[in-house]
């Protein structure tokens, strides 16, 4: 990727400085493994799938939960119905995935705005609760219309072209792994830039302070509205992502179960670093799978161990771990320096 | 109608409940103008300038920026049209640096604040004029400092720096010194002699001292009401004024 020369940019003050090198081997690192675990994986490359899927999941919340401090319980609304749009896209209209994809974008992108506009003049536990109730009379509507969305059985007879008519979605999912890997990455390109500009600064003083903004002159209303919208669309393409590689849509992807998950994944990988997603998103995940071998319910100590150690004690999330053994390192370094 | 005045309020009303706060309230700022506003705690004075910006919205009355009506504005629409406050209270964001804090201001006025993809040299120009402001406030050292570690005397002058950056035409301060020691708040009210002479100006302030040396007006309110108004040697004068107000401060 091109090397992000902001890197200091976003409340810099807070962040101990980070060496040109610590900072290239973090960017670089996670695609180096999404990459390699591409060519090691063979068997187990749906995991991976559903892994970047969450991420991207996470990620877009990390815009409006960590940038913009909008605490909701409501995210999966959109992700549910990104997934939902690709899959009766692919029914009704064409089994082209690249076209169903963008109309699950729009679709949940709109439902972020039409929401949002409803909802974003609140503040605190009464949005919280608007959040729910979006997501619980979304979920109930898919429930409800049988007819449409298969119900509690899920969207089942979803057709899925080859991608450019070339790569065809095999059993093994090597095309589906390398489709939500680019995805996550144009994404996570559009998220940096976008977090790392006046308006995600602008974001980020709104998280701080509402009322300093709008003294300055912020259109607050106007600019959470513009990153909900856009948080929502990407949420959907996560959904998207999910529909097509599976060819399946279930009602738990509109649930406020979902929701849960994916904020827990977010506050343990750490917010407002982008990152924190890719690490929240796949220890969960993997510790889920490890652990739930052994007992059915094991992962559900484990991880919500996990996320009281990080809520008590990293107060930047798992990612601070990072940040803790930069300075063991170079605390031992300037130690081992001495006479 | 010609603009001759730079904020025009008439017949401002504002009740919470049973509890008035703001009583058919007039103030004319003219261009450049120094007006003080004092009275004791509880007199509705922070709430007034709640009011003219928009945080709170009156039951009845006007208000016009520079002649056009801005009541029925939004705080933000207000702030562009050039009305700008300080807060009583430090409302700043404690997380940003100094120099961050300030440049947000100068490019949300520049309309530069919605740039989605990436810094461009613009906001490099904002930090710029951010770190010359912050010079002009004898504060140029701290423009690297996180705000909440900075002491409370210059994040005061932080607060009248961001709303400097929104380069307002009425300029509404809200007590500038307050909760600073006495030691330091001539740094305070140096700046405040040294503000641009074409913004006008309503200043809410406890040193009688300063306000009779920066006001040329002075307007006393009480329990939401106008108690009386005219030049500061006038007001000290006065013997209603002193009685409610001004015996216990001034010596
Ligand atoms: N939002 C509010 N709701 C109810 N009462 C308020 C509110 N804001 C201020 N008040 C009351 O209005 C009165 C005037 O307050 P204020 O304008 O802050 O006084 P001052 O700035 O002159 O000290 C006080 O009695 C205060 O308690
Ligand atoms: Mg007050």
């Amino acid at each position: 990727m091109t090397k992000p020369s902001s890197t200091t940019t976003l409340a810099p003050a807070a962040l101990a400085p980070i060496s040109k090198l610590w900072a290239t081997v973090g960017h670089v690192l996670p695609w180096a493994i999404a990459i390699g675990f591409f060519f090691v994986a063979e068997g187990s490359l749906s995991i991976g799938t559903q892994i970047m899927i969450w991420i991207l999941f996470a990620l877009s919340l990390d815009l409006i939960l960590g940038y913009a401090g909008i605490v909701t319980l409501g995210h999966a609304a959109f992700f549910g119905v990104g997934a939902y749009a690709a899959g009766l896209f692919s029914i009704h209209f064409s089994p082209d995935p690249l076209i169903g994809h963008i109309f699950a974008i729009v679709v949940s992108g709109l439902l972020g705005l039409v929401t949002g506009a409803l909802i974003l003049h609140t503040t605190g536990v009464t949005f919280l609760m608007l959040t729910l109730a979006t997501v619980s009379l979304i979920f109930e509507f898919g429930n409800q219309t049988r007819w449409l969305t298969g119900g509690d059985d899920g969207l089942q007879g979803m057709r899925v072209d080859p991608i450019f008519g070339m790569f065809e979605f095999n059993i093994f999912g090597q095309t589906a792994y390398v489709y939500a890997l680019v995805v996550l990455f144009i994404w996570f390109l559009f998220s940096w830039r976008l977090m790392h500009s006046p308006f995600g600064r602008s974001l980020d003083g709104i998280r701080q302070n509402s009322r300093r903004m709008r003294a300055i002159g912020t259109p607050v209303w106007w600019r959470l509205l513009a990153i909900y919208g856009i948080s929502a669309a990407m949420a959907g393409s996560a959904g998207a992502l999910l529909a097509h590689s599976t060819r399946f849509v279930g009602l738990s992807s509109l649930s406020l179960l979902t929701s849960g998950i994916v904020t827990v994944m977010l506050i343990l990988g750490g917010t407002r670093k982008l990152y924190g997603a890719f690490i929240g998103a796949a220890i969960y995940y993997l510790v889920q799978d490890s652990t739930a071998k052994i007992n059915p319910h094991f992962w559900e100590f484990i991880v919500g161990g996990m996320l009281i150690i990080t809520v008590l004690f990293l107060e930047g999330g798992l990612m601070d771990l990072g940040r803790i053994g930069r300075r063991l390192i170079s605390r031992f370094r300037q130690r081992s320096d001495l006479p | 109608m010609t603009v001759t005045s730079a904020l025009s309020v008439r017949g401002l009303n504002k009740s919470f409940g049973a509890l008035v706060v703001a009583q058919a309230i007039d103030v004319e700022l003219a261009p450049g103008a120094r007006v003080g506003l004092i009275g004791p705690n509880g007199a509705g004075k922070t709430t007034f300038v709640n009011l003219l910006t928009g945080f709170l919205k009156p039951d009845s009355g006007t208000i016009a920026l520079e002649g056009t009506p801005i009541e029925a504005m939004s705080p933000e629409m207000r702030v562009q049209r050039g009305l700008a406050r300080t807060h009583q209270i430090n409302t700043l964001l404690r997380e940003d640096t100094a120099r961050d804090n300030v440049a947000i201001a100068i490019a949300e006025r520049k309309k530069y604040a919605w740039r989605m993809m990436r810094y461009t040299p613009q906001w490099k120009h904002c930090t710029e004029q951010a770190d010359a402001l912050l010079r002009d406030m004898g504060i140029a050292d701290v423009g690297s400092r996180q705000v909440r570690e900075l002491p409370y005397g210059q994040q005061r002058l932080l607060e009248i720096a961001i709303a400097l950056a929104l380069k307002p035409r009425v300029l509404l301060l809200d007590e500038p010194a307050a909760g600073v020691p006495s030691e330091e708040a001539h740094r305070i009210h140096d700046v405040l002699a040294k503000l641009p002479s074409d913004i006008a100006i309503l200043i809410i302030e406890h040193d009688m001292e300063v306000i009779f040396r920066f006001a040329r007006e002075i307007i006393v309110l009480l329990q939401g009401r106008v108690l009386t108004r005219g030049a500061p040697a006038q007001i000290k004068d006065d013997p209603e004024v002193r009685a409610v107000y001004l015996g216990r401060t001034v010596v």
